[in-house]
């Protein structure tokens, strides 16, 4: 089994060595760690997206608008990946982007992961049948299993989602109540002793 | 009284971290302290009597085992090399997380010996190997297998019976990732597994001489003088790969300094020392006079610098005998600015690693401060401004600003990895090829031409709008708001340069690690000693702390 030093060294020179600059190189070396540290094919992916670099064309985005259109061929998935990690604080007035074409499209999820714990909000990637939920860098949710290398994909969305509870009022105060019962009803002389107890808070 | 940090500007040139020597901060001395109260254990001793086969060490506390497993190999002479590029060792090791079953100890014997070239697993924590000093070896069986204890003065010259040529750690050949074992307590100061490796080799190199002369001389050989062994400790031979190591982990390098930067001012800030620890200060410096006299060096760069320490540190044990006060308010300051003024920077810090040896309540606090999380500072803060970054250029660079790239001697030498061994090496841009695969480790030339791109675009300009043009130079505006925050984690001084002594970046991490007697054999390599003076593990229950100046 590599290690994932290992796995960050390689994908770091793997990546300088096909032309993008050391800063970059560093952001995948760091990136491709996490989504194989995540469960996800990581270096499967990059290998292939890089072997196919010398055969085919690839567009840098460079700066992200709301949507997105590529003229002729699918975006890099590094540039797009690191123009998101950079340019989010901007970004996430948007609420949601869109992407006409990706290459690798599983390349950009550490991106938007480490994207996630920067705004602190969640982030909701789609594409085809495929979602994911990035939870503030800590873990990457989703109903897909077998992305082992997806070579393109049209109609990409990114969503940020507003801090808000995944549970009703009720559900809260439901449970609420049970914790209730942890709790010991106070007597008289308990209260006297409590902080504060015995001043006058005009003081 | 308020003394202030040293100025990184200062400190953190070559020159000056080229001269910084073992202190209590330093790691091998840390990891004495938190293991001498682990139960040492030789478990498996199984040599043939030529001293080749496997042997078991560990340290043990409640559930946690760490194992040491040592290979001992025949290898012929014209084998045996310390370059990199060798592929057999006298000797290769292993620390094992646990108790290393069968099964572990199959898969070990056929993994550790190749090093490089075998695959470690995630129970494995450190990996080394080395090669004996034939001539201190053959010397130390012969007068042992002969009942007689050997040339104390040929042992104390060379210092050690084995010496290392690399110890890896870190996930390196599949090696446990740190993250894996970053959270145990005993493991809050760096390099702290790499330092127990060593150390358990060292015992194996007593262990195996004692073993090989008795079998050679059964009925009349003696066992080495527990004494003589406290007076070896481990060789190593270090090259340039330590050099980019610490390039490329700024924050880490960073807590190393300030750590020490923080000792001395707090040191310097105490109005009244007692007796006690003037005298142990004072009996330090003059004990440690024999490890300068002792440290023996062919190369005329190091010549130079133990004779101007030897002198300066004579001249600083006059001052405080002759003309000085311990009973003035805030002695250690008055000490460090005599020493700032009348010394060289070899002996100034020589003296703030000795000025520690009394105040265990100072240091100690500040070992565990020297790890680092370094994946927290990673992301570019790109909401920040091209004038944030500019400020924070002029005022952590300012002498790197100075440097005028554009000349030949300040841009002669890069540094790249070399394609057969994956170790990083140093070459002459406009002699040898490759410069165009250049590692980023020119960091002075780099700072400096960001400094100039950002003179052309608008202040209020944010970096993420700056990154879209100049993707060259991310690497580097990383590291700009790396070192606002942690003054320390650059050198300021030009890595590239003609005049570059490659060594002094050796040093600096070498004293961290604890060794003494550098011992440079070109600019690029040298040849150190660990553990020598250090309690055996059988003494390490009740041992003196002031080992190093003592023993």
């Amino acid at each position: 089994m590599k290690s994932l030093s290992e796995i960050e060294t390689t994908s770091k020179r793997a990546s300088r060595a096909v032309g993008f600059s050391w800063g970059i190189a560093e952001e995948v070396g760091k990136s491709i760690r996490l989504i194989e540290l995540f469960g996800f094919a990581g270096i499967k992916n990059l290998n292939k997206y890089y072997q196919s670099r010398s055969s085919e064309k690839f567009e840098n985005l460079n700066l992200i608008s709301k949507n997105n259109n590529s003229n002729q061929f699918p975006y890099c998935p590094i540039m797009l990946g690191v123009s998101f990690l950079d340019q989010v604080r901007t970004l996430e007035k948007f609420n949601n982007i869109t992407f006409n074409k990706i290459s690798y499209p599983l390349l950009i999820l550490p991106f938007l992961s480490r994207s996630s714990e920067i705004i602190g909000k969640k982030i909701h990637l789609k594409f085809d049948q495929d979602e994911f939920l990035l939870n503030f860098n800590v873990s990457i949710s989703s109903n897909s299993l077998n992305l082992d290398s997806l070579i393109s994909t049209s109609n990409v969305e990114i969503s940020f989602l507003e801090n808000k509870d995944n549970f009703t009022d009720l559900d809260w105060k439901s449970l609420y109540k049970l914790s209730e019962e942890t709790f010991v009803e106070e007597t008289d002389s308990s209260k006297k002793d409590a902080a504060g107890a015995g001043l006058t808070d005009n003081d | 009284m308020e003394v202030k940090l040293r100025n990184p500007n200062t400190i953190m040139k070559l020159s000056r971290l080229g001269s910084f020597h073992q202190s209590k901060l330093s790691f091998l001395r840390s990891f004495l302290d938190e293991f001498k109260d682990w139960e040492y254990k030789k478990d498996l001793f199984d040599l043939d009597k030529k001293g080749h086969g496997i042997a078991i060490y560990s340290f043990k506390k409640k559930d946690r085992v760490y194992s040491l497993v040592c290979f001992a190999n025949k290898i012929n002479d014209e084998e045996r090399s310390d370059r990199v590029i060798a592929t057999k060792w006298d000797a290769a090791f292993t620390l094992h997380d646990g108790v290393p079953g069968k099964q572990d100890i199959e898969r070990l014997r056929n993994e550790v010996p190749r090093q490089e070239v075998g695959r470690l697993s995630y129970k494995e924590l450190t990996l080394s190997r080395a090669n004996k000093s034939v001539r201190v070896f053959n010397h130390v069986v012969e007068s042992l297998s002969e009942g007689n204890q050997p040339d104390l003065q040929l042992l104390e010259k060379v210092g050690y019976l084995y010496r290392t040529t690399a110890v890896y750690g870190s996930g390196k050949f599949g090696l446990a990732d740190r993250f894996r074992i970053k959270n145990r307590e005993e493991i809050n100061g760096p390099f702290r597994l790499e330092m127990m490796l060593v150390y358990l080799v060292r015992q194996f190199t007593f262990d195996q001489v004692n073993h090989v002369a008795r079998f050679r001389n059964p009925k009349v050989a003696v066992n080495l003088d527990p004494k003589i062994c406290k007076k070896l400790g481990i060789g190593n031979s270090t090259g340039l790969g330590m050099a980019p190591f610490i390039v490329n982990h700024p924050t880490l390098l960073n807590n190393w300094i300030i750590c020490r930067e923080t000792a001395l001012k707090k040191i310097r800030e105490i109005k009244k020392v007692n007796p006690d620890e003037v005298e142990l200060f004072k009996k330090s410096v003059k004990n440690s006079i024999k490890n300068i006299t002792s440290w023996n060096t062919k190369n005329e760069y190091q010549q130079k610098k133990i004779t101007s320490l030897l002198e300066n540190v004579k001249k600083f044990l006059k001052f405080i005998e002759k003309k000085f006060s311990f009973g003035t308010d805030y002695p250690f300051n008055e000490i460090y600015l005599w020493l700032e003024n009348e010394t060289c920077e070899e002996c100034i810090e020589y003296i703030v690693s000795i000025m520690m040896e009394p105040f265990d309540d100072i240091v100690k606090p500040l070992i565990s401060q020297m790890s680092s999380e370094e994946d927290q500072y990673f992301n570019i803060p790109t909401n920040r401004t091209v004038e944030d970054l500019r400020n924070i250029i002029e005022k952590r660079y300012p002498d790197i600003l100075r440097i005028n790239f554009k000349k030949k001697e300040n841009k002669k030498n890069f540094w790249f990895i070399s394609k057969n061994k994956e170790e990083p090496r140093y070459a002459d841009r406009f002699e040898e090829n490759g410069s165009e695969l250049e590692q980023p480790l020119a960091i002075a030339r780099d700072v400096k031409k960001l400094h100039e791109q950002l003179l052309i675009y608008k202040n209020s300009l944010t970096i993420d709008k700056f990154l879209t043009e100049n993707s060259d130079l991310r690497h580097v505006v990383r590291r700009a708001f790396i070192i606002e925050k942690f003054p320390y984690s650059e050198i300021q001084d030009n890595t590239i340069g003609e005049k570059v002594v490659p060594i002094d970046m050796l040093r600096l991490k070498l004293s961290f690690f604890g060794a003494l007697k550098f011992d440079p054999r070109s600019d690029k390599w040298l040849r150190i000693c660990m553990f020598q003076g250090a309690p055996l593990p059988q003494e390490l229950k009740n041992y003196d702390p002031q080992w190093v100046y003592n023993s």
